[in-house]
């Protein structure tokens, strides 16, 4: 860990002016910083802005503090009673002592798990921009099998934003002249592309004070995560899923996808195909197919694309199922 | 006063067996538990608090295997509240083997990819661990052997390893092809790592030519003479302290490359030093088990009896190094065959060195045996169960002399009732629950055993206090109190009257903690000492020994009841008790031996796997506490949950890195994971084993509790994975098509 200089922002407009690297769980950045993968001159401690609250929004959503814990937002009860993929998504990530401390702006920006960009000495084109990709070609057990380019495979590992991307939920944020802007999910994150160093929207000194939920959806709410061990595993394939059935057929259908790209996958082809039809396994394959039709493994990962069927298949059949 | 036992015959009734102060066996509280969780036991790193201690930080080498051309210390110097940067040939490049005079050194060159290179020491952590990113290693890489797949049929025979690389009897290749059934499968496992939870680490101080360290060890004995020779000075002038250790499992038999570091480091700036190795460290630079690949070839009569066996093993280790995982070790005696063929060769690799981890091979090679014999119960039709018994060997089939006490099928027996294993599903993949796939699955367990020569000092103050003072070390195991257990028992004195000093060597010279050996040898030469205490107990009193009854502090002869302090007369009585082995190892086989039930569910959609419950029967002679006995079990089953499902050290081959490095990646087992456990251990005394008629237990419950699990999986599923772990994605292809959850 390089020596930095750390300042506390007093206030949610002094926060971007004051240019530096914004801390406030800290749960990764610490950690890639005493491994000198993220390197900041400066971090900005906004713990103590207010930013801790989930209030009702006039379009009868929830705005969610940036601040607001892992644990808090999971145990909120209109979150549990009217956005349940949220609470149970959240409940599957991480320790119960990561979640206390982790915040839900930091959720957002969590950095990839990939063991090429934590290990300094090796090739990373996120972490070193140009140096190359160790996870092509290396172990990539848990990387990306859509959204990936040539320059860089990993995934983006929180199970959080799947869910909050199938609830359409946007990002709010201050840039550091005070200008304010929302974003959808889909608009905030950035596929690797040739600049997998880049993975958000957020510009210098933008903070993220928030996340609004639009109103509920009703419908029957899934989080399914598949990993390789019961808790404090990142997820291999994880699926959100908002399903409304309507007599015998499936009314409203918004499902994201985790473990699987580099942000939390969404589909709106896999939901269109789904929306107006009997639920069945055949519907269930078709959609499967939509979603996989650009899938390519790396050799390791391989088993994602039959997981991820497998997988969206099961969750699909239990949403549907009974209505 | 010193007294020597030789294990040259076996023990008659002794004071243990009475039982007469009522405290050995029983489950009583760790001796020092309130202390940890109090934090008042100080580990190695929380040593010298308060004083004027400098803190050091290793750099690696970021390459698979180099020649080292340049080390610049010159930026690292130039940062403030730097001390010194250590570089040079002496620096070990990992652990030192168990037991070896030394450990290997780095000589200018890199043998393993973040091999250490040099130690930065600064007046605080933060700045050495700044500062040790700016040292810049130059090296001229060269090209290195990071897999042993591509290379199998290279390995060579060590004869420098933990058995014999060969042991034959007969012709087994002729009894083999000669076989009315012939059974030839190969298993692989991969690396594994120790992953105890406190890392590697140590505190040096010198005062003037003598050093004093703090650290994290196993087997003190050796581990001082390794730090002498690691940093230049006579073993006499060294002392080493481990008086707490957060866990082993044999990463700790030979000293990490922080003892020396340290001890360098302090020389070099005249201050203590304080050295923690990071977890990345630890798992890239200390020891690991060794991936195997591991033939099993069993050749069977029509009816199922085994005639012959063949288990031949390929593994790899770095240059310099003799180690091999012996993963036949147990097929040696485990099952009959008249014609036999244990083998194990090394691939040289460039890997981080292969060493002793809980269990070396009963861990691996049992992964491999038990999950053959259930194949042929399969394959012949017969259960599981009904095949062990059918394929029991009398005697040491290879050595040809008896076992010391085998149990083997009782515990089998006994297992199979309480677990219900009549309920097993009869055909794999029959059983189902939703979308879980239920399935059974048992397998023995065995692990040799092993008595060292141990001492022990029992210190009886006037008023009749015992103090027993050894060398030993209490790795989490429990040595502490069951020392305290044996002195009190065989002195009649209640527990709380015995005090025990371990981890240090200027006590006696002690066995220290590795392959189950601890309780029996170090606690044998507290029965030896406590016995000549009697002794002596008796001379004063006129009496026989064998006719004096020890309690509460009184000894109790020709109904006569005496307290100690009388017979003490105002002064400490100090006697020195000491156990060797003798010829009732050769004389017999001795192992202890339990058996493992399981019972799996594998979703049926995604192949994840979720074990239900755990139960494992063992004998191991006499318990000495069962609740730390119970533990130690809990423990292995726990661990073979990880070697089942979950555990991988992943290399990548094209540069030798250890990819998952970190606890976050490496999977062990979390709470989650773990089931119900059930421990039942039988009543069993082997009195060639030791005074004390008791068995190795630490490393008895690893063996074999992985492959129960994979058996059940088959259960479950009909797939048969050969390669562990069994993760999700190599069953994915084995399991039905359907998702029943459809509407």
């Amino acid at each position: 860990m390089r020596p930095f200089e750390y300042t506390r922002a007093s206030d949610v407009a002094e926060a971007g002016r004051l240019t530096g690297r914004f801390i406030a769980g800290g749960t990764n950045l610490l950690d890639l910083m005493k491994l000198e993968v993220e390197t900041p001159a400066k971090l900005v401690d906004i713990t103590r802005l207010p930013l801790r609250d989930i209030e009702a929004t006039d379009d009868g959503g929830l705005r969610i503090g940036a601040l607001v814990s892992n644990s808090d937002l999971a145990a909120d009860s209109r979150i549990r009673n009217d956005y349940e993929v949220l609470s149970r998504a959240v409940l599957a990530g991480a320790s119960g002592q990561l979640r206390n401390k982790a915040t839900t702006g930091g959720n957002l920006l969590q950095r990839t798990r990939c063991g090429y960009f934590y290990e300094t000495s090796q090739p990373c084109n996120k972490r070193d921009p140009g140096s190359g990709c160790g996870a092509i070609g290396g172990f990539n057990r848990i990387h990306a099998i859509l959204g990936v380019s040539e320059h860089c495979i990993a995934t983006h590992p929180s199970d959080m934003a799947v869910a909050m991307r199938a609830l359409d939920a946007k990002v709010e944020t201050q840039k550091a002249d005070g200008s304010t802007r929302i974003l959808a999910l889909d608009d905030f994150y950035r596929l690797p592309g040739d600049t997998p160093d880049v993975e958000n929207a957020l510009e210098a000194g933008e903070l993220i004070t928030g996340v609004r939920l639009p109103k509920p959806v009703s419908g029957s709410h899934r989080y399914r995560k598949v990993r390789d061990r019961a808790s404090y595993a990142f997820a291999l394939i994880s699926v959100a899923a908002v399903v409304r059935m309507d007599g015998g057929t499936i009314a409203d259908a918004r499902l994201a996808l985790g473990g699987m790209a580099p942000m939390p996958w969404r589909d709106t082809a896999v939901e269109k195909a789904l929306i107006g039809q009997e639920p069945s396994m055949a519907t269930f394959e078709k959609a499967a197919d939509i979603l996989l039709a650009d899938a390519k493994g790396q050799g390791e990962n391989d088993f994602k694309i039959p997981l991820a069927r497998r997988t969206l298949k099961a969750v699909l059949a239990d949403a549907t199922k009974g209505a | 006063m010193m007294t020597k036992h030789v294990m040259n015959e076996p023990i008659g009734e002794t004071r243990l067996d009475r039982n007469t102060q009522g405290v050995i066996g029983k489950g009583v509280d760790r001796y020092e538990g309130k202390l940890k969780v109090s934090g008042k036991a100080p580990y190695a790193y929380e040593h010298l608090i308060g004083e004027d201690v400098a803190y050091g930080f290793v750099v690696v080498g970021p390459v698979g295997r180099a020649r080292v051309t340049t080390i610049d210390v010159e930026r690292a110097l130039a940062e403030p509240r730097v001390l010194a940067v250590v570089t040079g040939d002496a620096i070990m490049r990992s652990s030192a083997q168990p037991m070896s005079p030394a450990g290997q050194t780095m000589d200018g060159e890199i043998f393993h990819y973040n091999q250490p290179v040099a130690l930065v020491v600064a007046e605080t952590f933060e700045a050495a661990r700044s500062a040790a990113r700016l040292v810049k290693v130059e090296y001229e890489a060269q090209d290195g052997r990071y897999e042993i797949e591509s290379r199998r049929g290279s390995g060579r025979a060590s004869d420098t390893g933990p058995m014999a690389a060969d042991t034959e009897r007969g012709d087994f290749e002729k009894a083999f092809a000669e076989a009315e059934v012939q059974f030839d499968q190969t298993y692989r496992t991969p690396s594994y790592h120790a992953a105890a939870m406190e890392p590697h680490a140590s505190v040096a101080k010198w005062d003037g030519d003598r050093l004093t360290v703090w650290s994290s060890c196993q087997l003190l004995e050796t581990n001082i003479q390794q730090i002498a020779n690691g940093v230049g000075v006579e073993v006499s002038k060294v002392r080493l302290l481990s008086p707490y250790i957060g866990g082993g499992f044999g990463s700790k038999l030979g000293i990490g490359p922080d003892a020396v570091l340290a001890a360098l480091g302090a020389r070099e700036t005249g201050r203590p030093v304080k050295l923690a190795l990071t977890r990345q460290n630890v798992f890239q630079a200390t020891s690991r088990r060794g991936e195997t690949i591991q033939r099993v070839r069993i050749g069977l009569t029509k009816a199922g009896q085994i005639t012959c066996i063949g288990h031949e093993t390929e593994t790899p280790n770095s240059e310099g190094e003799g180690f091999f995982e012996p993963s036949g070790i147990s097929t040696n005696f485990l099952y009959p065959g008249k014609d036999r063929l244990v083998t194990h060769r090394v691939i040289a690799s460039d890997v981080l060195m292969c060493s002793a981890v809980r269990a070396p091979g009963e861990a691996t090679g049992m992964l491999a045996t038990e999950c053959a014999l259930d194949e042929l119960a399969e394959q012949f039709g017969i259960d599981p169960v009904a095949f062990r018994r059918m394929n029991e060997p009398e005697k040491d089939p290879q050595e040809d002399v008896p076992f010391s006490s085998r149990k083997l099928l009782d515990c089998i027996e006994e297992g199979a009732k309480r677990f219900g294993w009549a309920d097993r599903p009869a055909t794999p993949g029959s059983r189902r629950e939703g979308e879980w796939l239920i399935g059974y699955g048992m397998a023995s367990a065995s692990r040799a055993n092993s008595l060292m020569e141990s001492s022990a000092e029992i210190a009886m103050s006037p008023e009749g206090r015992a103090t027993v003072k050894t060398a030993m070390t209490d790795i989490g195991t429990g040595t502490y109190t069951i020392l305290q257990q044996i002195a009190a028992e065989m002195l009649g004195l209640p527990l709380d009257h015995v005090d025990v000093l371990l981890g240090d060597t200027s006590l006696p010279e002690s066995s220290g903690s590795g392959g189950s050996w601890g309780a029996n040898s170090a606690g044998s030469s507290v029965y030896v000492a406590a016995e000549a205490m009697i002794k002596e107990f008796a001379k004063r009193l006129g009496v026989e020994a064998d006719g004096l009854t020890l309690k509460d502090g009184h000894a109790i002869a020709h109904n006569r009841q005496i307290p100690f302090s009388e017979i003490l007369k105002g002064e400490t009585l100090t006697v020195t008790g000491k156990i060797e082995p003798g010829d009732t190892a050769d004389k017999t086989n001795q192992a202890s031996y339990g058996a493992h039930f399981a019972e799996v569910a594998v979703n049926a959609t995604t192949g994840e796997t979720r074990v239900r419950r755990l139960l494992m029967v063992g004998a191991a002679g006499r318990i000495l506490n069962e609740k730390t006995a119970t533990s130690q079990c809990y423990g292995g089953q726990i661990w073979g949950i990880g070697y089942a499902l979950e555990e991988a050290l992943v290399v990548d081959p094209r540069n030798g890195l250890i990819v998952n490095h970190d606890l976050a990646e490496y999977h062990v087992p979390v709470q989650a994971d773990v089931p119900k456990l059930d421990v039942v251990l039988l009543e069993e005394r082997d009195r060639y084993a030791s005074p004390l008629a008791g068995k190795g237990i630490g490393e008895l419950a690893i063996a074999g509790v992985g492959a129960a699990i994979n058996n059940a999986i088959f259960n479950a599923t009909g797939a048969r994975i050969r390669c562990y772990p069994v993760t999700m994605d190599k069953l994915l292809p084995h399991l039905p098509d359907e998702v029943s959850a459809a509407a």
